[in-house]
């Protein structure tokens, strides 16, 4: 552990084997793919970011006056769209995952680093598509595409936007079908599937509903389209359609996306918690399996999006009962998380300050998900912002939160530097209050009845949506402070040992920045996932870590 | 699936990528890789069949209907011809197992074939409902057709043109994956006739077989579904 | 300042107390587990913090621990939703003897037609303490009926009516919002709901009417030349329909199906698709023929030709009135 803190002058590594552009557009290295990914994801999601932000801009007052009302439907449709597709659903696995999985698997690479590099192309294709739709108008039926408004009705570009959505979909396949060949066939000699760190156990949930929730969506990408072509009235009730087979259709998809979504945050939370306790989480096998439970559950529930749609009565009673089943691996999760911290050796470094923020976010978002799932409630809440603070609780307070986390965590292995702490102990704290502070008056402003995707709204409702927009400035800040510290630390950042954090892991065995191949020779397991009590115990100080 | 198939990498097998440890690592990813993508194609069709299934359910005498019109002789045809290049396709890969050249070069040559026989009956079929009028759109006719079953009783001209909708979706898609099939076939032939694939490497020749069968197991649920709904006149 | 910042809506319906009850019961269940989880958590952190010379204690896990705190969750849940399911199925369940108003959304607007003749836009009066039922279509897109001061919300379909109804409990007016996203003015889809006492109600209502929905519709069942087939007597080529409305009826092909409003309403547009026992399907489709008002006022005649006492009696086909009875005879079982 201790021989890695001298750093030769400059050792070859993934990021200085290669040099010019034309190496990393051709690259199958999945590293490199990763920062490819890194940057196009950062990018959209400043391109969301200032669409949310005019947003709140446009409800600080109750009359619609710094945009028009169809620009403002525009403006929550692309920060939608983009968000969703270009930024959440990608985030995590794409970039962490893809650098993290085979390593933490102990292989070279992907099982198919072609198909992820194309995975990467079809992401650019896509995100240039829905690019283009912006700039040349834009959308504006919402991300959902609700018939048969978005077929019969708008004349926006909902061909353009579907086939980016569709493009970008089948992006997010080729990640999930790399993921699991990966992790069933890479593994390193001892890498069983109970000594798996819990960052591969979500990473394979997310994958499994990646590539068969995904496929779904696509088809019914293909039926809009089909429909605003040619008319055809498989959506259109003045033709025979039903409106409602769409929403299904949509749903059953992008329901199981929100834990595409929140399942590798999950990962992410587990690794850091552990490293920062110093301990193995609490009941690895459940949270492992909880993941699997929530991407099977997460397919059942679907239709708790349309309980006021129309729907029969007792559909709405059996999928809101199976909607609290999915609470229950979710509850798992949390109190195996909180119980890992009992008797730990809890250290505060920034990653794990992510990691609280996520647990304060994630269980209010969480427990508000009790309030949607029930009937009764949510009659009253569904459409309204209770939903927007809910989601965003879970999706941007939960993601994001982890998603930061995680950068931290490793970008010491990632940049071969280290993140100035201080900075980044503050980020962290400006993003969770920021985010309160924009995010929770909305669960109020939604029960007293404001509904969502208003652009002017009643006079009474104006101070909860000052608070709302004080915060997302805040918020602002707070995410673009680690992009500018972290840019900085790549060039001034103190040079980052091989294992700053004395993480457990194999990623944490190999050198910062990796190598090309990750492994010098391939490294054999014997140990069980999270051995801290190996790692820390004094009188292993000075033995070779068991690993090289 | 194309992942394995072209290399620089290593001196003494050209077809062992360096990511991998052993052969059998490769073939194994490979396989389950093609399952898996053909899990999500299952999904894929699925989302078809689920809408497919609960406008037949809604509207069953249209969908009769609208099912007399296609021409069963014609899409029985074609499900002979898929399931004699399903044949073919296993013999490719038995041949190439064996190392028999001929036989393997000949097998791929068939299928391609007949996956063109299958497309030229398909274009026959697209080009009669063009002259029927049976392409949802403007142009769509279909006034007093009668419900099989039901004297008196004419089929809505809007829910039969649901069924033409989901006919020309499912079977064009289907259609698109037997030109993606062909042109993986027409490669493979190209690789097969350079003698790239040995008895011990033909993981391509495998995972273009797995491929095709299961366009062809589309097909056999597609027939029925689409032409057999309810053939009493 | 404080008239601007609500904390909680108007309670102006009886199920915007149960619904209330429910979400206080929600914020409490939740506010303990996010207090009990928080206090862990920042216990745990301060207490266990890295000091110098002392070890984490590795704990594998425990099997009965996390079947509590799985289990016990989980009856929580089963006590929310089934609270929450009886809630729902109250608000999805219109009582017998509402006064019925007929929603027509449309891009971007309310219309409002009582079944007595009254029409608004953007505006409806209903009565205090009396039942009101809304039997709501769109012609166009999919729109939201939204009172936060009643607590309901109901997604309003084009092509087919969804039912919601409430019992208003405070005289005043309260907003109506559309809450399905629609369009370009989607949140300029706001109208009011005006609560009026008895007298102010029937002030109200003795003004504007053109007559009752059903007579309107009586007209228009003749002009379109309905009454030729469906003749009051069995000898049309139409079924009778006396005495139909909420009564199952028996179809050609074995199916019963109760009519009721979407029944109608199929029957109309698309007379095919469920043809009554005993009968041709002889009858030309009127879709395109007849406006969404219209169909409405065919249906309030309909239902008036079952009188009253039809509304009420939905689920009891054996106890409907001789006469109706005997005209019907061949074809409701």
């Amino acid at each position: 552990m201790a021989t890695a803190t001298v750093q030769p002058v400059e050792r070859t590594n993934y990021i200085n084997a290669k040099y010019g552009p034309w190496s990393w557009l051709t690259t199958t290295d999945h590293k490199r793919i990763a920062l490819l990914y890194l940057l196009s994801v950062t990018f959209f999601f400043f391109i969301g970011g200032f669409f949310a932000l005019l947003i709140r801009l446009e409800l600080l007052t109750p009359q619609g006056d710094l945009v028009q009302a169809d620009t403002y439907n525009k403006l929550f449709t692309m920060h939608g769209m983009v968000m969703v597709f270009f930024f959440l659903i990608p985030v995590v696995p794409a970039v962490l995952g893809n650098f993290l999985v085979p390593i933490m698997i102990g292989a070279k690479d992907l099982a198919f680093p072609r198909i992820n590099l194309l995975s990467w192309y079809l992401y650019i294709i896509a995100g240039l598509l829905i690019t283009h739709c912006m700039l040349t108008g834009g959308v504006d039926t919402g991300w959902t595409f609700y018939t048969p408004f978005s077929t019969a009705f708008t004349n926006t570009k909902i061909i353009e936007a579907g086939l980016a959505a569709f493009v970008a979909g089948f992006s997010s396949i080729f990640t999930g079908l790399n993921f699991i060949v990966t992790i069933h066939r890479m593994r390193a000699p001892g890498m069983t599937w109970s000594r798996l760190p819990l960052f591969i156990w979500a990473h394979y949930a997310t994958s499994i509903i990646q590539i068969l929730g995904t496929p779904v969506v696509a088809i019914t990408i293909i039926l809009v389209a089909a429909e605003r072509l040619f008319h055809l009235g498989i959506f259109d009730p003045k033709l025979g359609g039903d409106p409602l087979l769409f929403q299904h259709l949509f749903w059953f998809y992008s329901h199981p996306a929100v834990y595409i979504m929140i399942l590798p945050s999950m990962g992410i939370i587990s690794e850091i918690i552990a490293c920062f306790s110093r301990k193995r989480i609490f009941g690895y096998n459940f949270v492992a399996l909880s993941s699997i439970a929530i991407a099977v559950l997460g397919f059942l529930v679907w239709a708790h999006h349309m309980f006021v749609a129309g729907i029969s009565l007792y559909a709405a009673l059996i999928f809101s009962f199976l909607t609290y089943f999915v609470g229950v691996p979710s509850a798992i999760k949390v109190f195996n998380w909180t119980a890992t911290l009992y008797k730990g050796s809890i250290r505060y470094d920034a990653p794990m300050l992510y990691a609280f923020g996520f647990l304060g976010l994630f269980t209010i978002g969480g427990l508000t998900g009790l309030f949607l799932a029930s009937l009764g409630i949510n009659v009253h809440v569904t459409d309204t912002y209770f939903v927007v603070a809910h989601f965003h609780y879970i999706m941007v307070g939960g993601v994001l939160m982890a998603y930061l986390g995680g950068i931290h965590f490793w970008w010491p292995k990632i940049s071969g530097r280290m993140y100035p702490e201080g900075w980044a102990r503050l980020s962290a704290l400006v993003v969770f209050i920021g985010f309160n502070l924009t995010f929770f008056p909305q669960f109020i402003l939604g029960y007293v009845g404001m509904p969502r995707r208003y652009y002017q709204y009643p006079p009474e409702f104006q101070v909860l949506n000052i608070l709302s927009t004080a915060g997302s400035t805040v918020l602002g800040i707070g995410y673009l402070l680690p992009m500018t510290y972290l840019l900085w630390s790549m060039r001034y950042g103190k040079p980052a040992p091989d294992n700053p954090w004395n993480a457990a892991g194999l990623e944490w065995k190999i050198s910062s920045p990796p190598t090309t191949f990750n492994f010098e020779e391939e490294p054999v397991v014997t140990w069980e996932a999270y051995n801290y009590e190996e790692i820390d115990a004094p009188h292993k100080e000075e033995d070779p870590s068991p690993g090289s | 699936m194309a992942g394995q198939t072209v290399n620089t990498h290593e001196a003494h097998n050209p077809a062992l990528l360096h990511h991998f440890a052993t052969e059998e690592q490769q073939r194994n990813s490979a396989s389950l890789g093609m399952w898996i993508f053909l899990a999500t194609e299952v999904m894929f069709f699925g989302g078809l069949f689920c809408a497919y299934l609960i406008y037949r359910l809604k509207y069953f005498g249209e969908f009769a209907a609208a099912s007399q019109q296609l021409d069963w002789k014609l899409g029985g045809t074609n499900t002979i011809v898929l399931i004699c290049s399903s044949l073919t396709v296993v013999l490719a890969v038995w041949a190439v197992q064996r190392g028999k050249r001929a036989l393997l070069l000949g097998s791929l040559v068939l299928t391609i074939i007949l996956g063109f026989c299958f497309l030229g009956i398909k274009g026959v079929e697209y080009a009669e409902k063009f002259e029927k009028h049976h392409v949802p759109g403007a142009s769509f006719q279909f006034e007093n057709v009668p419900v099989p079953g039901h004297p008196g009783l004419m089929a809505n001209p809007y829910h039969a043109q649901i069924y033409f909708s989901l006919y020309f979706v499912m079977t064009g898609l289907h259609a698109l994956h037997m030109i993606i099939g062909i042109g993986f076939f027409v490669w493979l032939l190209y690789a097969a006739w350079r003698g790239r694939f040995t008895p011990e490497y033909n993981t391509p020749l495998e995972m273009g077989g797995l491929y095709w069968h299961f366009v062809d197991i589309v097909w056999i649920y597609l027939f029925p579904l689409l032409y057999l709904i309810d053939l009493r006149k | 300042m404080l008239e601007n910042l609500p904390l909680w809506p108007d309670q102006a319906s009886t199920a915007a107390g149960n619904v209330d009850a429910l979400y206080i019961f929600l914020l409490l269940v939740s506010g303990v587990m996010t207090a009990l989880i928080f206090a862990a958590i920042i216990y745990f952190a301060a207490r266990y913090r890295q000091r110098h010379g002392v070890q984490a204690t590795q704990i594998e896990g425990s099997t009965p621990l996390e079947l509590t705190w799985s289990v016990v969750p989980f009856i929580v849940f089963m006590v929310i939703f089934l609270w929450g399911a009886v809630i729902y199925f109250k608000s999805r369940t219109p009582p017998r003897d509402s006064t019925e108003v007929y929603v027509v959304a449309k891009q971007w607007m309310w219309k409002l037609e009582h079944a007595e003749g009254q029409r608004e836009i953007n505006e409806l009066h209903v009565p205090l303490n009396r039942d009101v039922k809304l039997i709501m279509t769109s012609q166009d897109v999919i729109h939201s009926f939204y009172v936060p001061a009643f607590r309901m919300k109901q997604d309003v379909v084009p092509g087919r009516y969804t039912v919601a109804w409430f019992r208003a409990t405070k005289p005043g007016t309260y907003h109506l919002f559309c809450a399905e996203y629609c369009g370009t003015q989607h949140s300029g889809m706001i109208g009011s709901i005006v609560v009026q006492d008895q007298a102010a109600y029937e002030a109200w209502m003795s003004g504007g009417s053109t007559g009752p929905l059903s007579a309107t519709g009586e007209k228009i069942f003749a002009e379109l030349g309905c009454s030729t087939c469906h003749r009051s007597d069995t000898q049309g080529r139409g079924p009778n329909l006396i005495g139909i409305f909420g009564k199952p009826v028996l179809l050609e092909d074995g199916r019963t199906v109760t009519a009721d409003e979407n029944y109608v309403r199929e029957s109309i547009l698309d007379p095919g698709a469920k043809v009554v026992n005993g009968f041709k399907p002889v009858m030309p489709t009127f879709q395109g023929l007849v406006s969404e008002e219209q169909l409405n006022a065919l249906i309030a005649y309909v239902k008036s030709l079952s009188g009253p006492a039809a509304t009420k009696g939905t689920a009891t086909p054996v106890s409907a009135p001789d006469k109706a009875k005997a005209a019907t005879g061949s074809r409701v079982e």
